[in-house]
């Protein structure tokens, strides 16, 4: 972080400055609760919004990008229309957050015999521990603000041996114009089993941000895949953090798919804390027009014998700029490590860009780790081979863009997952086409 | 069915074909013979409609219209098939879900209805099982892991589907043994129709012993320098290029 203390604040920083200082009382939780807030908050003034000189944000300077602080979703009275769920078709149950309060009438908790949900603002009453559990090595001023302001989300326990039948869907739905500040807790015990999909829409034209943070605690040999859908409304900012701890032999597989928001931000960290355990880490970014999409991946081998498979892959048109930041640490233990990372970008305009900065860090001498990105348009081979054959361009294109996305959406292992986040790819593949023929 | 006349093009600044004269009338099988860099893959390329090239003069009629400015989909669909020297390999893309696009894609140009899954299916099969096309190789993405032979066979029961009306096979012999040479010359032959022509490029003349062309063109610095019969393949089989690369020179 930048050493040199800060004189001038950003608008949006006064803002959320004000905003604190006004909420500070009203935020609810315990006593330690309060004081965790206030030294979040210290720690995000003394850093202020990241900004291009801060290495984790070079490619998404938020002091630059964030003009303006809607208002905090407290206290605010909002009715604002729900928007079209992505998911439709797609069997799983739903917790549903709207504004970023948890809305158990609207939520369908079926099917999900074993798991217990609870709000989370219980959690922060009660100073449960696992609250800032996970967030202890993360030293981001996004995640710091989430502390300062979370009210809502929710948490999830599948107790040890249970295998949660349903997938679980965490929705975030956000209606209206305001600053929405998410704390979600995910604890699966050993030898459990869970699917959720964490997903995230909001009411298209409103300039709403959202600042989802989630910490999982995953047990020895359980298995667990994480899905996330980031198709939040086109004038919002997404800003959302996902840390986990995997123990050992555990099985987690993951997927963000960024297609949504102006500007959005997605953070993986992931820390082994138990041997012999798997995670596979895909991405699948689709974004046009002036979007901005970061996928930020961490992953810390802290322990011996830990693999990891990276595969992300982004589609840029119009004049988006897709940026992927993936860092694995080997710890000097963390012997016989086996990390590969591959960033493949695919750009389908000229004025489109695509930005990877793949980071190995490794202190161990006997792991295996590579890592590779590439950027590139569509093959002119490829492309001609399809329309000789008659297919129109447009759906060549889309043919070849969807195969590209697949690799990463398959790579989840998920059959029900990877239909129907692959439908949501072709939905934006059909909407980019259909605006290519008007 | 094909006239190309006083055909020029180029790439950036080379000029590659200078002034291309043939005709081939319905039902007729031409090879065009020549040695490497003649220009025999460009003519392909540019009946076929690919962008890179720039036609300078000269004109290519297809069944009396002319093309020159109609996409590489739209002459598919009008009828021009193209079988490629390297087919090309699609990771991600099945091959049937391609044999659907492209076969319905040309359907729906034409203004014909889709064809049902069913009777798509029964199609490829019929098809298949003449070129030895297995199951397990359609089951595969486009062309990935195929041998040099597989890919000269799914490019020949493309064509087989496709049912064009002039159908330009570029190489098709190159990286073929004697036994998956039998296989795809047998898959052409028998799509020899009165109602299809056939352009045939290639630099040996072994592949005409068995796709016999009523008419041989030799090709030698971007023209057409010599016509005749088959016996002419032989000939310069015998002799080779050399008279010709230097007639050119």
């Amino acid at each position: 972080m930048n050493a040199q203390p800060r004189i001038l604040r950003t608008q949006a920083e006064d803002t959320l400055a004000a905003e604190f200082a006004a909420a500070r009382t009203q935020l609810p939780g315990s006593t330690a609760i309060a004081s965790a807030r206030e030294a979040a908050f210290a720690a995000f003034q003394k850093v202020g919004l990241p900004h291009r000189r801060v290495e984790a944000w070079k490619y998404t300077d938020l002091r630059a990008l964030l003009r303006s602080v809607p208002p905090l979703a407290l206290d605010i009275a909002v009715d604002g229309v729900v928007p079209a769920d992505p998911l439709i078709g797609f069997d799983r149950a739903r917790i549903v957050i709207i504004d970023g309060v948890f809305r158990p009438e609207l939520s369908d908790l079926s099917g999900i015999e074993g798991a217990t949900i609870t709000p989370t603002v219980e959690l922060l009453r009660a100073d449960d521990a696992r609250i800032g559990a996970r967030l202890g090595a993360i030293d981001d001023a996004v995640v710091s603000l989430n502390t300062a302001l979370m009210v809502g989300g929710v948490a999830i326990d599948v107790p040890e041996g249970v295998t949660v039948a349903r997938a679980i869907e965490i929705a975030h739905v956000t209606t209206a114009a305001i600053g929405v500040h998410v704390r979600n807790i995910v604890t699966v015990g050993a030898d459990a089993s869970l699917r959720v999909v964490e997903s995230h829409v909001g009411s298209v034209g409103s300039a709403y941000q959202a600042n989802v943070v989630t910490e999982a605690t995953i047990g020895d040999r359980a298995k667990v895949v994480w899905a996330k859908l980031q198709a939040e409304g086109d004038a919002s900012v997404h800003l959302g953090t996902l840390a986990v701890s995997i123990g050992k032999e555990t099985q987690f597989d993951h997927l963000v798919l960024m297609t949504g928001a102006t500007v959005s931000r997605s953070q993986t960290f992931v820390t082994f804390t138990g041997e012999f355990a798997r995670a596979g880490l895909f991405g699948a970014t689709m974004i046009g027009g002036r979007q901005h999409a970061d996928i930020m991946l961490g992953v810390d081998h802290a322990v011996p014998n830990g693999q990891s498979r990276e595969r992300f892959k982004a589609v840029m048109d119009g004049r988006a700029d897709g940026i992927f930041q993936g860092r694995i640490v080997v710890r000097p233990d963390a012997q016989k490590v086996d990390a590969r990372m591959m960033t493949q970008g695919l750009l389908l305009s000229e004025e489109s860009s695509f930005s990877a900065k793949p980071e190995l860090e490794i202190f161990a001498d006997d792991v295996q780790c590579a890592h590779g990105a590439t950027s590139g348009q569509i093959d002119d081979d490829m492309l001609f081979y399809l329309l000789s054959r008659g297919i129109p361009k447009a759906e060549a294109e889309t043919l070849l863009v969807t195969a590209f996305l697949a690799e990463a959406i398959e790579g989840l292992g998920d059959e029900a997952i990877g239909a129907a986040f692959e439908a949501i790819a072709g939905q934006w593949l059909a909407a980019r086409g259909s605006e290519a023929a008007a | 069915m094909l006239e190309i006349r006083n055909l020029h093009a180029s790439v950036g600044d080379r000029q590659i074909l200078r002034g291309v004269d043939l005709v081939v009338p319905t039902g007729e099988v031409h090879a065009i013979m020549g040695p490497n860099g003649s220009g025999k893959s460009t003519l392909s390329y540019v009946l076929s409609g690919r962008d890179g090239y720039d036609i300078t003069e000269g004109e290519i009629l297809f069944d009396g219209k002319e093309i020159i400015d109609m996409p590489a989909e739209e002459r598919a669909a009008a009828g021009i098939f193209l079988a490629f020297q390297y087919p090309l390999e699609i990771p991600g893309v099945a091959t049937m879900t391609f044999l659907k696009a492209a076969l319905n894609a040309q359907r729906k140009a034409r203004g014909e209805a889709e064809l049902t899954t069913p009777d798509f299916m029964r199609r490829v099969k019929v098809a298949a099982e003449k070129l030895n096309v297995t199951q397990e190789m359609l089951r595969r993405p486009l062309n990935v892991g195929f041998s040099g032979g597989e890919k000269k066979r799914n490019e020949i029961l493309q064509m087989a589907l496709l049912e064009p009306k002039l159908a330009i096979l570029d190489e098709t012999d190159s990286g073929l043994d004697i036994d998956a040479l039998r296989v795809v010359s047998d898959g052409v032959n028998a799509l020899r129709s009165p109602n299809r022509s056939m352009l045939v490029i290639t630099h040996y003349q072994r592949l005409l012993d068995h796709i016999v062309p009523d008419v041989v063109h030799v090709m030698s610095a971007g023209r057409i320098v010599r016509s005749g019969g088959p016996e002419l393949a032989l000939e310069l089989e015998a002799n080779g290029y050399a008279g010709y690369v230097e007639a050119a020179a």
